[in-house]
C-alpha cells in the first residue's frame, strides 16, 4: 500500500499525465480477461437498461389492459416477456425495474461509502473513538442486515427513499471497517510520517495522502454493496415492506406473479433471472477489481 | 482457557447492550406517534393521549429507556400493541420452526460446500475446480426468494414431490415433517453452500503452499496423505469461522424463506409485526435475533480457541 495506486493521482503535472496513460494501460489488460469483460459490460447494460428505459419501452410500465392478461412471451405477439394478471407488458415493468434497482445500488453505494469514508478515516485517526466506533461496527456487522433494515423500515414506512436510507445504515459499517483499517495501516507509512514531518497538517494528510490510497478498498467494497443492495431491496420489496405495490421494480414484480406461480410462471423467472444475473454479475467485477485495486486484502476476506 | 471464555462473555454482553440500545433508538425515535399508527385516520387527538398514555409513550425518551433496560434484565418484554399477549410468550411458540428450519440449512450447506470446496481445491486449475467454482458463485448469486418460488414450482406445482408451504412440527408429526423441510432448506442453504465452498477452497490453498506441507511431501509420504491428514485439518479451522458466520446469517435469511413457504416461525412474526407497527413484538424479535447471532459467535470462538491454542491468546 505504500505506492499510491495509478488511479489516484492527482493529474496536475506531467507525472499525472504518464500515471493516467499508465491506468489506461492497467485498464486495457484488465479488460481483456473476458471475466472482467463481461462483468462490466453486463454492468454497463444493465445501467443503460435503466437510464433508457422510457425510451426503450414499447409499453408505459403501469398500463393496464384486463383483456391481454397473462399472456406468455412471445416473439411476435407485442409482448416479448409476456404479461402480468393486469395486462401490463413484463419487459417494459422489467426495464423501469431495472432504473430502480440502479437507483437503490447506486444511492446505497455513493451515501454509504460517503459517510464509511468519514467515519473510517476518523475512527483511524482518533484512538478512544475509533476503538468505540469498532465495537458498535462489529455489533452491527454481526447481525444479519435484514433485520436491522426491517427495523428502520418499520420506524421510518416503506418508501422509496426510506429503502435507501435504511440500506445505507445497514451497509455503512462494511465501508467504515475497511476505511479503518487502511488507515490503522498507512498511518505509519513513510510517505504519511514525511507528509506530517513537512507540516501538513492532519486533515490535509488524511485527506490528501491517506483517503486516496483508500478507495481501492472502497471502490471493491461497493462492487459488493452494489450487489447485497440490490438483492436486499427485492427481498424487502417481496416481504411487503420495501417498495410499494405500484412501483414497477423486480422485487414488486416477483411477489405479485407469486400468486399466478403455476398459471404464468414468467411473471417471476425474468424479474427473478434479472436480479440473478445483475449479482452474479457484480460479484465477478468485484472479484475482478478486488485483483487490480486491493491485491492484498483478497487473503483477508 | 477460561479467561479466554470469559472476555468473549464480556464482548458479547457489550454487542448485545450495543445492538439494545440502537434497536430502542430506531423503534422510539420515529416521526409519528405509534399511538396515531394504531388508531388509524379517525383518531381523535384525546385518544391519541389516552393510549400514549397507557402505552408509555407520554414519559420523555431517556426515561423510557431506562425503564426498557431494566425490565430486559428483569426478562419483561412488554406486551405487544397488536393483541396485549406478552412478547416472550409469542416469540417462544414461534421459535421452533425457525431454529429447526436454520440448523437443518446450515447442515445442508456444510454438507454441499465442503466437499465442493476440497475437490476443487485438490484439483486446482483443472474443470473439476472450474465447474465446482462455477456452481459456488453461482449459488452465492442466487436470491433466496425466487429460488424458493423456482423450487416450488418444479418439485411442488410441476411434479408434487414436495409440498409447496407450511409447516409440520416433527414433534407432532415425525415422519412426515421432513417432507415440509426440504425445500426451505435448500432455499436457506443454497448461497451459504457456495461461499462456504469458495472459502474452504481457499482456505485449504493457502494451506497447501506452507513449508511444512513440502517437508511431508520430501519426506516421500503420498500426496492423498499430505491433504487427507495433514493440510485439510489445518484449512478447516478459518472454514469453520465461515460457517459461523453463515449460521448466523442464516438465521436473518430465515425471515424471508419463511415469507416464501409460509413457515410460521419468528421471521413471519417479525414481517407481521412490522406490517402492524407493533414495536414492543419488533423489539423482542431482533433482540431474540441478536442473542442468537451473538451466541453462535460466541460457541465459534470458542471451538475456534479449542482447535487453535493460539487465538486464547491473542
Amino acid at each position: 500500500m505504500s505506492e499510491t495506486p495509478p488511479n489516484a493521482g492527482t493529474g496536475a503535472d506531467d507525472a499525472g499525465g504518464a500515471r493516467a496513460a499508465t491506468a489506461r494501460g492497467i485498464g486495457a489488460s484488465w479488460l481483456r480477461k473476458p471475466a472482467n469483460a463481461i462483468g462490466f459490460g453486463l454492468f454497463a447494460l444493465v445501467v443503460a437498461a435503466g437510464l433508457l428505459a422510457p425510451l426503450i419501452a414499447p409499453y408505459d410500465p403501469g398500463f393496464i389492459a384486463i383483456r391481454d392478461r397473462l399472456e406468455p412471451p412471445s416473439l411476435t405477439g407485442g409482448h416479448l416477456l409476456g404479461t402480468d394478471h393486469l395486462g401490463r407488458d413484463i419487459f417494459s415493468r422489467m426495464l423501469y425495474g431495472a432504473r430502480v434497482s440502479v437507483i437503490v445500488g447506486a444511492s446505497v453505494v455513493v451515501l454509504s461509502s460517503l459517510i464509511g469514508i468519514a467515519i473510517g478515516l476518523f475512527g483511524g485517526y482518533s484512538r478512544r473513538f475509533g476503538n468505540f466506533l469498532m465495537r458498535i461496527i462489529d455489533g452491527v456487522m454481526a447481525f444479519p442486515e435484514i433485520v436491522f433494515a426491517l427495523a428502520l423500515i418499520a420506524a421510518l414506512g416503506s418508501s422509496l427513499t426510506n429503502v435507501i436510507i435504511a440500506l445505507t445504515f445497514v451497509y455503512v459499517p462494511r465501508v467504515a471497517r475497511v476505511v479503518h483499517a487502511c488507515t490503522l495501516a498507512l498511518r505509519n507509512q513513510e510517505f504519511v510520517l514525511a507528509a506530517e514531518a513537512l507540516g501538513g497538517g492532519t486533515l490535509r494528510v488524511a485527506v490528501r495522502h491517506i483517503l486516496p490510497n483508500t478507495l481501492g478498498p472502497v471502490v471493491v467494497q461497493g462492487t459488493f454493496i452494489f450487489a447485497y443492495a440490490v438483492i436486499s431491496e427485492a427481498s424487502l420489496t417481496f416481504l411487503g415492506v420495501g417498495l410499494p405495490p405500484g412501483t414497477a421494480s423486480w422485487g414488486v414484480i416477483l411477489a405479485e406473479g407469486r400468486n399466478y406461480l403455476l398459471d404464468a410462471p414468467w411473471i417471476t423467472t425474468f424479474p427473478g433471472l434479472a436480479i440473478f444475473l445483475l449479482v452474479l454479475n457484480l460479484n465477478i467485477l468485484g472479484d475482478g477489481l478486488r485483483d487490480l485495486l486491493d491485491p492484498r486484502s483478497r487473503k483477508l476476506l | 482457557m477460561w479467561a479466554f471464555i470469559v472476555r468473549r462473555l464480556g464482548g458479547m454482553l457489550v454487542t448485545m447492550f450495543i445492538i439494545s440500545t440502537l434497536v430502542f433508538i430506531i423503534t422510539n425515535v420515529v416521526p409519528g406517534s405509534p399511538a396515531a399508527l394504531i388508531l388509524g385516520e379517525d383518531r381523535t387527538p384525546d385518544q391519541v393521549a389516552a393510549l400514549n398514555r397507557e402505552l408509555g409513550l407520554d414519559r420523555s425518551v431517556p426515561v423510557r429507556y431506562v425503564q426498557w433496560l431494566g425490565d430486559l434484565l428483569t426478562g419483561n418484554f412488554g406486551t405487544s400493541y397488536y393483541n396485549d399477549n406478552s412478547v416472550a410468550s409469542v416469540i417462544a411458540g414461534r421459535l421452533e420452526p425457525t431454529l429447526i428450519l436454520t440448523v437443518t440449512a446450515a447442515i445442508l450447506a456444510v454438507a454441499i460446500g465442503i466437499p465442493l470446496g476440497i475437490v476443487a481445491a485438490v484439483y486446482q486449475g483443472t474443470r473439476l475446480d472450474y465447474a465446482a467454482m462455477v456452481v459456488a458463485l453461482i449459488g452465492a448469486a442466487l436470491p433466496n426468494f425466487w429460488l424458493g418460488l423456482l423450487l416450488i414450482l418444479l418439485f411442488a406445482l410441476y411434479w408434487s414431490v414436495f409440498p409447496a408451504a407450511g409447516y409440520v412440527s416433527v414433534f407432532d408429526a415425525p415422519a412426515d415433517s421432513w417432507r415440509y423441510l426440504v425445500l426451505p432448506a435448500i432455499t436457506l442453504g443454497a448461497s451459504h453452500a457456495g461461499v462456504i465452498a469458495r472459502m474452504a477452497r481457499a482456505n485449504l490453498l493457502e494451506v497447501m503452499s506452507a513449508d511444512y506441507l513440502r517437508t511431508a511431501r520430501s519426506k516421500g509420504v503420498r500426496e492423498r496423505q499430505v491433504i487427507l491428514g495433514h493440510a485439510l485439518r489445518n484449512s478447516m479451522i478459518p472454514t469453520f469461522g465461515v460457517v459461523g458466520v453463515a449460521l448466523a446469517l442464516m438465521i436473518g435469511g430465515s425471515i424471508v424463506t419463511e415469507a416464501v413457504f409460509a413457515i410460521p416461525g419468528v421471521g413471519r412474526l417479525l414481517i407481521e409485526s412490522v406490517l402492524r407497527r407493533d414495536f414492543p413484538m419488533i423489539q423482542g424479535v431482533i433482540l431474540l435475533i441478536a442473542l442468537l447471532v451473538a451466541l453462535v459467535n460466541l460457541a465459534v470462538d470458542i471451538v475456534y480457541a479449542i482447535l487453535d491454542p493460539r487465538i486464547r491468546y491473542e
